[in-house]
């Protein structure tokens, strides 16, 4: 029983982070219909910045001052500066594309994946970026007769919460009414007097500060390597063709799928776990190519 | 690519691919081992990015997962050869094309019933199915540690040449160059054929416009079927001439950034045309070999010639040379 509890536990983290690096994924797609392969890669700096600020301020600061509190604070940096890359990609490499077809979208990002791949192994080095202080500080929880960290909690909570931000932002903001309206119909907005190039900068900064934010919170749980970014993109990619591309409600229950199946395959059928997911996505794209929640 | 081949046009192209041959076939006795093996490889992917355009550059589907393909075949001849203990190129050669056609028509089934962005996350999604399963049957696949495949129990042309003995790695690099030169040969030949029967126009014709195919009574989804298993089977037989040449198969052609690799290759010489992936393939295998070989950073090299490409020429090579010469003769 308490075996089954923490694996809830882990699927709900593993959800979390998930959704987060998904969200993201649909939100560009949904307002900009670019299909963005180097999301991963945005994820995977997300963690190297976060990890890199945290290790630097612990090795910084006078012994004590930092509290956890502090540290944890440091955290979303790798976000906020994920974001700030985004607002300069969005408008030097991907507004001339628009008008071209979807097959220069996915290789001017997959050459994007390669030079951020490589900026990140130049920026921080080949060997592996962690902040598991942060997790061995926070220490962990009984759990019937297990112990479990009480960091995995804050993950959770981080990815709920986000669930509900980008939601209330979306549906219930100003900004987000002008967003919705500019991926219905762009010429339209355009007509209205909305600035769409300045959204589409706002949206594709966001959907970047959620792939960055992933990677901050995963990061004193993981570390940060080469190749985490190629690896969770195309996971992503099976959460929103399961949840329907461009939809944040696909988003939340994809990832959710995603990773109670995973959990579930490691558990029972660790051979086949990944070709079951991958398989999950094909199985829904011809029965229902909109994704559970997508708009035709 | 649309204009109807004349005498006179079809006499030049014979001149030219008998000139560029020849040129190929006395290569190897003015130029170093090391270049005669490089080269090999840039042929070998040639054959795959020629598959991989009948999908991109004549039907108008993107796959973004041609590394299933690739890797089928190339580990279809590692099992043959380390289970069945099979010798004979020519029988890997055909156990592995049945097992990538096999793969293909399977995935292809599943695929043609999309198209763009969704047809590219499908085949990408197979792929992968592929690529977890190598990586995770470890007892079967050798993990990522891969399934070597030792160049000297080979044999060519039916037993007629084989390996054993001194010097015989040597004679296997100049005896595979040749033949991977005469099946890149006759690879070509054929999908010219392809590409200029009436399958092919209407493959030309989905492109285009996709609806009035239709209605002129092409039933669009079979083509695209056919047009996929065709393209699985170029490239698979580039990763089964792959793996004696490389030694060793790995998850890593199984991966999805190999079939980005692919894509690469095509748009780099420019997909609009029959000879583009060829010339892509050839000058992105320098490229990366040499990329690899000068900076830690080859990646974002190649990432930047991929971004520029994409932006400033999108035509890739053979676009961009023809574009040139057709505006230099207009002056002259």
């Amino acid at each position: 029983m308490t075996i089954f509890i923490i694996q809830i536990l882990n699927s709900f983290f593993y959800a979390a982070v998930l959704f987060l690096i998904a969200a993201g994924l649909s939100l560009i797609y949904g307002v900009m219909r670019i299909v963005n392969l180097a999301h991963g890669t945005l994820y995977a700096l997300g963690a190297y910045v976060s990890a890199w600020v945290v290790g630097s301020a612990l090795g910084h600061a006078v012994s004590g001052t930092l509290g956890l509190a502090g540290l944890l604070l440091l955290l979303p940096i790798g976000a906020v500066v994920v974001a700030a890359v985004g607002a300069v990609i969005e408008p030097t490499l991907l507004r001339p594309l628009y008008r071209r077809p979807e097959e220069y979208h996915l290789l001017v990002t997959f050459g994007l994946l390669m030079i951020m791949e490589d900026v990140i192994k130049f920026l921080f080095g080949p060997t592996p970026l962690t902040a598991g202080l942060i997790m061995d500080r926070m220490g962990s929880l009984p759990i019937g007769l297990l112990i479990y960290p009480t960091y995995n909690l804050v993950v959770i909570a981080t990815g709920f919460f986000a669930a509900i931000g980008l939601w209330w932002f979306i549906y219930r903001t100003r900004f987000g009414v002008i967003l919705r309206a500019t991926s219905q119909d762009r010429r339209m907005a355009s007509a209205l007097g909305i600035n769409v190039g300045r959204v589409y900068i706002q949206a594709f900064a966001i959907g970047c500060f959620m792939a960055g934010l992933g990677g901050a919170i995963v990061v004193p749980a993981q570390a940060a390597v080469l190749g985490i970014g190629i690896e969770v993109l195309v996971l992503a990619f099976v959460v929103v063709v399961v949840g329907g591309l461009g939809s944040l409600e696909g988003a939340l229950v994809g990832a959710l799928i995603v990773s109670f199946v995973r959990t579930a395959g490691i558990q029972f059928f660790p051979e086949i776990e990944l070709a079951v997911l991958y398989l999950i996505a094909t199985a829904v794209l011809l029965v229902r190519p909109t994704g559970l929640f997508g708009r035709a | 690519m649309g204009s109807p081949a004349t005498g006179a046009s079809t006499w030049r192209l014979l001149v030219v691919t008998v000139i560029i041959l020849t040129a190929l076939a006395v290569l190897p006795r003015f130029v170093e081992i090391y270049q005669t093996q490089l080269l090999t490889y840039g042929l070998v992917f040639a054959i795959a990015a020629l598959g991989f355009n009948l999908l991109l550059g004549y039907t108008g589907l993107l796959s973004f997962g041609h590394s299933a393909y690739f890797g089928a075949g190339a580990y279809a001849v590692a099992f043959i050869v380390r289970d069945l203990g099979v010798q004979s190129m020519e029988l890997c050669i055909l156990g592995g094309l049945a097992a990538t056609i096999l793969i293909a028509a399977l995935f292809g089934f599943v695929c043609v019933r999309h198209t763009r962005i969704f047809f590219g996350i499908l085949t990408l999604a197979l792929s992968q199915v592929l690529w977890s399963l190598a990586f995770k049957f470890f007892w079967v696949t050798g993990g990522t540690d891969g399934i070597r495949v030792a160049s000297a129990k080979l044999t060519l042309y039916g037993g007629l040449i084989n390996f054993a003995g001194p010097g015989a790695f040597q004679r296997f690099v100049y005896a595979y160059y040749y033949y991977v030169l005469a099946l890149f040969a006759v690879s070509t030949v054929i999908m010219w054929v392809i590409v200029h029967s009436p399958f092919g126009k209407a493959l030309q014709a989905i492109r285009d416009n996709e609806v009035r195919a239709r209605f002129v009574g092409i039933s669009v989804q079979r083509y695209r079927w056919i047009a996929f298993m065709i393209s699985g089977a170029f490239t698979g037989l580039a990763g089964i001439l792959w793996v004696p040449l490389n030694g060793l198969t790995t998850p890593d052609i199984l991966y999805w950034p190999f079939s980005g690799e692919i894509v690469f290759m095509s748009v780099l010489g420019g997909f609009r045309t029959f000879t583009g992936p060829i010339v892509g393939a050839v000058v992105f295998n320098y490229l990366k070999t040499y990329a690899v070989a000068s900076t830690e950073y080859w990646q974002l090299l190649l990432g930047l010639v991929l971004v520029i490409l994409v932006m400033a020429l999108p035509t890739g090579i053979v676009g961009t040379v023809a574009r040139m010469t057709s505006k230099l003769r207009g002056r002259i």
